[in-house]
């Protein structure tokens, strides 16, 4: 059923009896012609774009879970493509576009709100490094400006602007387009989506192993609701990652970190952007509901547990209220963890595994939701195409053999 | 002013000492140890609060941290406070209240009309309209009708605390089981820390009757209280609440210090965050009672049974004249017969349960209290405050009973959080109808209500054996007997029914999730929001999740719960920095220095270290100061405060081998009394630091590294001494802040140092450029480097810090006939840009390679090094990569830093490198500048573009080194 204002009105009178299941819970089927592996953004977008580009219909998208349990549910939910290298640019700014348009592609209002990302500049060295950043960006094709502390002050007076400040601020670069979206919906849309078109989403079944033909390629996964057949199989599982492919036989330059995020109490708007300071590694957006949303650094040791730890804590919301020093009485309401997948270069794997028939999108780290739409695109096309996307050619694992890393965070010193 | 609903006697209150408070601008009196919510229950005040989606009228449902209705802005200017609960709340004098979210007032609230909508606005509404022609549209009306309370304006004036301690026992809680296990423990001399979130201890002790060994139970609670009060190895924290459970024992707790008290002593701390290490932890955190489900109760004069008694107890407040009870089981007819003792109405007890006990049902029979078996409260009414109740008897007829309070009880959860947070497993106890802990996984024991146990002498017991003392159990002498329940999760009945108040969660929301597929619990939580309010849940998540396994046929236990999180109650963030504010966010480090560079007028800037940037003299501007101070080392002297580079002795029998392992260059052919300059690289093969390396003997060097290097190097060579070379006899001693460094450099530094007194020969020969001494400077002990950074001959003196003041004078005394200028960071930058030297960090980033920087040699070194298998890849060495060059500006301007060389056109446009140093150069008259460019040594003397902010400039690629290529000056 179409979601529109008028169903709501009608489904108000009538008692909200009316609503259909957004998605169906099917029974796993002996075999589909394609198994993607892990229900959260990434999955299901693939699924979604597998039917609707590619025509393949008989997929299955199968989680351990609960849709959406994993880092798709637990991210501070910014979308940007501030990158430096046009490898990662392209690939950012194809998603961002992806998100203008998806709350009608998919009928579903994943409420992305493009109110601009500042990083600030805490220094004349960081005000070099944000113009060669500006530089880049417009290079790329992204939008960027530079913001002087004028500007600044008067998008966030809430910042702590004083040149006593321990972190003064020298200026920010913008990023317009960018914003946050509703995190939830967008699994939620992309799995309702993909149901219509005939995609099995199958919640509880969790993936124990790979079943390999003579070749050694796949032919199916064992699960705990019992084995299923596809002879292509994408793997879009995060931080676990690394345990799939150990039970493919094969290793990634993957670390898991478990990497907390934060929410206030609600309040009325204080915030109206996206705000990132290098200095403590603090960004902080504010949720249409009020809470305010915050993320930091990683809890610094591998890791498969959803939660952290006080270091990190204290250190995350303690730079909040000296940074933002009208904030100090605002209350933490909630805080949790999810699992990134760290690579060496920060930047994601996309495409072919060691394994034939299995294909990877992993190693997004900390920054894999604003990728959901070019994550499904990606690893969509090379599952019905058996061939790289364009934009994933230069994602592949074998960058680590032939070195040619694209490491943003060392190269623009900007967080990833 | 008269407190209509306070008893002539009883509570905890202080009635010699009444307060006045403020409450949506209306003036109320009430006593020293109420709460606000025990005060406005007092002064008969029954609307408090607005929900956040409906507005809908609410008044106070409990007594604690699980309160979800009574939301408080607490003060006003830079003190207010946004969301408080008016349970938590301690009242003092002058106290100022506003319920949140609502306009203009919470008697009238224009937001009310989306109750009058909310038909249409049922959970998750929004995800399927507000999409044409798109959401922005939308977003800013909805952004401003969110939210709760303000946020205060101006910055926090108050001091918040950050502590640590260590215990053998942290107890949490100080109810029967808590003070059991606090006394058995610390009377075998177990360090305990008794922690308690409520202002009094004693939990249910206070407020629930019984008697233990004899004594009233708040008689047993006082005694026991003083005697752990009296004992040296006990620290009892009052106001604590416990938030968090980590990993190892680790714990968490908030401690309410001031209590927002404008009168406390202004040397308190409005929280103090305490982080406990804990031997082991008992969880005495007691439960919370439920709220039924049935339409209308969430109408103002609807409470939990529970508080109802507390509020009698603890603080002489009847919160009405007229009750009605509705119950699933016996233990709210203890409400009953407390109201009715404190002289109030009791117009029917209403039970769910057809059965039961005779004895129960006596209890409140015999007082004349008529009792409804098998019915349910089926509507209420009243427009803001309870008039009624329509009841729905065991035969199927309806009755309205007249009451301004409703104390409902639909059973309790034990307060699993913390022991959830430990990672401990819950399961589902059909008898309890809640969740209790069942599989440990750190070293915590719950105890008590916590672990699902009924009655006081089970607590008493459980609490005695956790905190393993010796002697015997207390015993409950006088206590109720186990209450007995039967579930009921939803009175089946037309209207609609709340699960959470905050959130405006219905039944009916839970049915719409559960048609829509959004079962798991946490995808009905994250579509309906529910149990995401500011109380967490700790009312309705129990309720929730049992409504959907009623729904879809599944059990309790298999639908399970939501992930507990940190913290268990808000924490303001204040209370997370605790004294780390402004400068000591991040501590500042100030040279031994400081203060002779603030005397010189030194503008400082925090580069790791607060250093000069350029020393402007009156009249002067920045710029004119570099200027100044840079010529000023060409024609004479300068003099540089280099004390942050790095310094890192490496000593033993093995420390050559390290070194060529770790640097990029050789430092085994090194002869002793020799200095050589390195660069080291990670495994990738990028350049992490560069730096001068000294022999000072046979086995022992001094590694020196960039100033933002140095800590990061002394960590990465024990990584490497630790985890690879632990063959490796090597020590590594990182001595950056014991030496001071005081450079000289300029043509005339030699006559100066000889001047200021040196142990050892000066010239040239005995101590060439890149050589080392060590001895007596100026009568203190030096280790003296002849390297250079400017170009200029240059002495970098070091000298034990705490002597550093001393050498300084001496040279600044005796400079002036040489011209001794004080030269900034700025100055000394482009000092080393005219010479064309690279600066880490600044020309590099991490992404560069010896091979962007003309380090080609490196590849031909004999025997392995960090990195170097990494610099074999074909892509470093591809012609077209990053190289380092000079870029030549047209004109005298200086090309800005950042400025991207640009090739291509249109959509090809790309970058062919940046700009990575600048400056203009009095030396040469002009702009000079060094880049990364892609191919750039094989380019030179090409005009390339360049674009910067929207400007075009166009400039020719030249060689870097500019000044004295022969090295005659930097020899000399």
């Amino acid at each position: 059923m179409r979601y529109s204002a008028w169903t709501v009105f009608r489904q108000g009178l009538g008692g909200q009896r009316g609503w259909k299941p957004a998605w169906r819970s099917p029974d796993p089927k002996p075999d589909y012609e394609v198994i993607i592996i892990g229900g959260g953004g990434h999955g299901l977008a693939t699924a979604y774009y597998l039917a609707k580009t590619y025509g393949i219909r008989r997929v299955a998208v199968l989680e351990k879970g609960w849709i959406g349990g994993g880092n798709s549910g637990r991210n501070t939910t910014a979308i940007r493509s501030n990158y430096y290298y046009r490898a990662s640019a392209r690939m950012y700014e194809h998603s961002l576009k992806l998100y203008e348009g998806l709350s009608k592609e998919l009928n579903y209002n994943v409420m992305f709100s493009q109110r601009g990302m500042i990083s600030l500049a805490h220094s004349p060295h960081d005000v070099e490094l944000a113009h060669r950043q500006a530089g880049a960006m417009r290079l790329n094709g992204v939008d960027a400006d530079f913001l002087s502390p004028g500007e600044i002050a008067r998008r966030v007076p809430i910042l702590d602007m004083s040149p006593e400040a321990r972190f003064p601020v020298f200026g920010g670069l913008l990023q317009k387009r960018a914003g946050t979206a509703r995190h939830d919906a967008v699994v939620w849309g992309y799995a309702r989506a993909a149901d219509a078109l005939g995609v099995d989403i199958i919640q509880n079944c969790e993936v124990t192993g790979f079943r390999r033909g003579a070749d050694g390629a796949v032919i199916g996964v064992e699960t705990s609701r019992g084995p299923i057949a596809a002879t292509r199989i994408g793997v879009a599982v995060a931080g676990h990652s690394s345990r799939l492919a150990e039970m493919a036989g094969f290793r990634l330059p993957i670390t898991s970190y478990a990497l907390q995020a934060f929410v206030s109490e609600p309040l009325k708007p204080v915030l109206d952007t996206v705000i990132l300071s290098p200095a403590t590694g603090v960004y902080m957006s504010q949720s249409d509901k009020g809470g305010l949303v915050i993320g930091g650094g990683l809890d610094l040791y591998p890791s498969y547990a959803q939660r952290g730890n006080m270091p990190v804590i204290r250190n995350v919301l303690g730079a909040v209220a000296a940074q933002y020093p009208s904030l100090g009485r605002v209350r933490l309401l909630r805080q949790w963890a999810g699992i990134v997948d760290v690579v060496p270069d920060s930047s994601p794997i996309i495409g072919a595994s060691p394994v034939p028939g299995l294909f990877l999108d992993c190693g997004w780290g900390t920054g894999g939701f604003k990728a959901i739409p070019v994550g499904g695109t990606m690893l969509a096309h090379q599952l019905a195409t058996l061939t790289p996307h364009e934009l994933a050619e230069p994602f592949s694992l074998e960058r680590f053999t032939t070195g040619a890393l694209i490491d943003e965070a060392a190269g623009s010193g900007i967080a990833h | 002013m008269s407190q209509p609903f306070r008893l002539a006697a009883g509570g905890l209150i202080d009635r010699g000492r009444p307060l006045s408070f403020r409450f949506e601008g209306r003036d109320y009196r009430g006593y020293a140890g109420d709460t606000l919510a025990s005060a406005l229950l007092a002064n008969g005040v029954r609307l408090v609060g607005r929900s956040f989606k409906y507005h809908r009228p609410r008044g106070i449902l409990g007594f604690g941290p699980e309160e979800s209705n009574a939301l408080m802005q607490l003060g006003t200017g830079a003190r207010a406070a946004p969301n408080l609960r008016a349970t938590e709340i301690r009242l003092h004098d002058g106290l100022e209240a506003k319920a949140v979210n609502c306009w203009p007032n919470v008697r009238f609230d224009v937001g009310g009309v989306n109750n009058l909508l909310s038909r249409f606005l049922a959970a998750g509404f929004y995800y399927k309209t507000f999409m044409w022609p798109h959401w922005h549209v939308y977003e800013g009306v909805i952004r401003r009708a969110a939210g709760l309370g303000k946020a205060p304006k101006a910055a926090d004036p108050d001091r918040y605390e950050n502590r640590f301690a260590h215990c053998d026992v942290l107890v949490v809680g100080s109810g029967p089981a808590g003070l059991a296990a606090a006394r058995a423990a610390a009377g075998t001399g177990q360090r305990v820390i008794l922690a308690e979130q409520d202002h009094v201890l004693g939990g249910r002790l206070r407020w629930d009757g019984g008697e233990i060994d004899g004594l009233a139970a708040d008689r047993w609670a006082d005694e026991a209280i003083a005697a752990l009060g009296a004992m040296p190895n006990v620290r009892i924290l009052p106001n604590t609440a416990v938030t968090g459970y980590f990993d190892h024992d680790a714990l968490a707790m908030i401690e309410a210090v001031s209590g927002d008290d404008p009168a406390a002593p202004a040397q308190l701390p409005r929280y103090r965050q305490w982080q406990v290490r804990a031997g082991r932890v008992v969880l005495a955190a007691g439960a919370i009672e439920r709220p039924l489900v049935f339409p209308g109760n969430d109408r103002p004069g609807v409470m939990l049974a529970s508080a109802v008694r507390h509020y009698l107890a603890r603080y002489g407040v009847r919160a009405g004249n007229r009750a009605v009870i509705f119950t699933n089981n016996d233990e709210a007819y203890r409400t009953a017969i407390a109201f009715h003792a404190a002289g109030g109405t009791v117009a029917a007890v209403v039970d769910t349960r057809a059965d039961v006990d005779p004895a129960v049902a006596a209890s409140v029979e015999t007082l004349g209290i008529r009792l409804l078996r098998g019915a349910s409260v089926v509507a209420t009414r009243g427009a803001k405050a309870l008039r009624d109740v329509a009841v729905r008897r065991a035969d199927g007829g309806t009755l309205r009973l007249a009451c301004d309070l409703l104390a409902m009880s639909g059973g309790s959860n034990p307060n699993v959080g913390l022991f959830s947070q430990s990672g401990g497993r819950l399961a589902f106890d059909e008898q309890l109808t809640a969740f209790r802990p069942a599989q440990s996984v750190q070293n915590e024991r719950s105890v008590g209500a916590a672990a699902g146990l009924r009655t006081l002498d089970e607590a008493l017991a459980s609490g005695h054996a956790a905190g393993a003392g010796d002697g015997a159990a207390p015993r409950a002498t006088d206590a109720h007997p186990a209450a007995e329940i039967t579930a009921c999760w939803r009175i089946d009945a037309p209207g609609k029914a709340f699960v959470d108040m905050q959130n405006d969660v219905s039944a009916d929301d839970i049915g719409l999730a559960a048609r829509e597929s959004y079962r798991s619990v946490e995808h009905l939580k994250r579509y309906t929001t529910l149990g995401m309010a500011s109380d967490q849940g700790k009312t309705s998540n129990v309720n929730a999740l049992a409504i959907m396994a009623g729904l879809t046929g599944q059990g309790i236990a298999e639908t399970g719960t939501t992930r507990f999180r940190f913290p268990f109650v808000p924490v303001a963030l204040g209370a997370f920095a605790g004294r780390a504010h402004g400068e000591l966010l991040r501590p500042l480090r100030r040279l031994a220095l400081h203060d002779r560079h603030v005397a010189l007028g030194a503008i400082m800037e925090d580069y790791g270290w607060l250093r000069p940037s350029a020393y402007p003299r009156a009249g002067e501007t920045r710029f004119e100061a570099e200027q100044r101070e840079a010529r000023a080392v060409r024609d004479g002297v300068g003099i540089f405060d280099g004390s942050p580079l790095g310094k890192i002795e490496v000593r033993g029998p093995d420390a050559a081998r390290l070194l060529d392992f770790i640097y990029a260059s050789t430092m085994s052919t090194l002869k002793v009394g020799k200095v050589r300059y390195g660069l080291m690289l990670n495994e990738l093969g990028v350049v992490i630091d560069d730096g001068v390396c000294a022999r000072l003997g046979e086995d022992h060097f001094l590694v020196g590294a960039s100033s933002a290097g140095a800590d990061r190097i002394a960590a990465w060579l024990e990584e490497w001494l630790q985890c690879e070379f632990v063959d490796h006899d090597v020590l590594v001693a990182p001595v950056t802040t014991s030496w001071s460094v005081v450079t000289l450099t300029g043509p005339h530094a030699r006559d100066l140092l000889a001047e200021a007194g040196a142990s050892f020969p000066l010239g040239p020969e005995a101590f060439p450029h890149m050589s080392f001494q060590e001895g007596m400077v100026a009568g203190i002990e030096a280790r003296v480097m002849r390297v250079s950074y400017t170009g200029e001959t240059s002495y970098e003196i070091n000298v034990p810090t705490g002597r550093t003041a001393e050498l300084w004078d001496v040279l600044m005394r005796l400079g002036g006939r040489y011209g001794l200028t004080p030269i900034g960071i700025d100055a000394w930058n482009l000092l080393r840009l005219e010479k064309g030297y690279l600066h880490i960090g600044a020309d590099t980033d991490g992404t560069t390679t010896p091979l962007n920087i003309g380090w080609d040699h490196v590849l031909r070194r004999k025997g392995d090094f960090v990195g170097k298998r990494s610099l074999m890849l074909a892509l470093h060495r591809d012609p077209a990569r990053l190289q380092f060059v000079g870029l030549r500006a047209e004109g005298t301007e200086p090309l800005p830093i950042g400025a991207h060389l640009v090739r291509g056109k249109g959509a090809d446009r790309a970058s062919d490198g940046f700009v990575t140093s600048s400056a203009y150069s009095p030396v040469f008259g002009r702009g000079v500048a060094l880049a990364l460019v892609h191919g750039g040594t094989g380019r030179i003397g090409e005009t390339v573009a360049l674009e910067h902010d929207g400007r075009r400039l166009t400039a020719t690629i030249a060689q870097p080194t500019l000044y004295d290529p022969e090295g005659a000056r930097l020899n000399g």
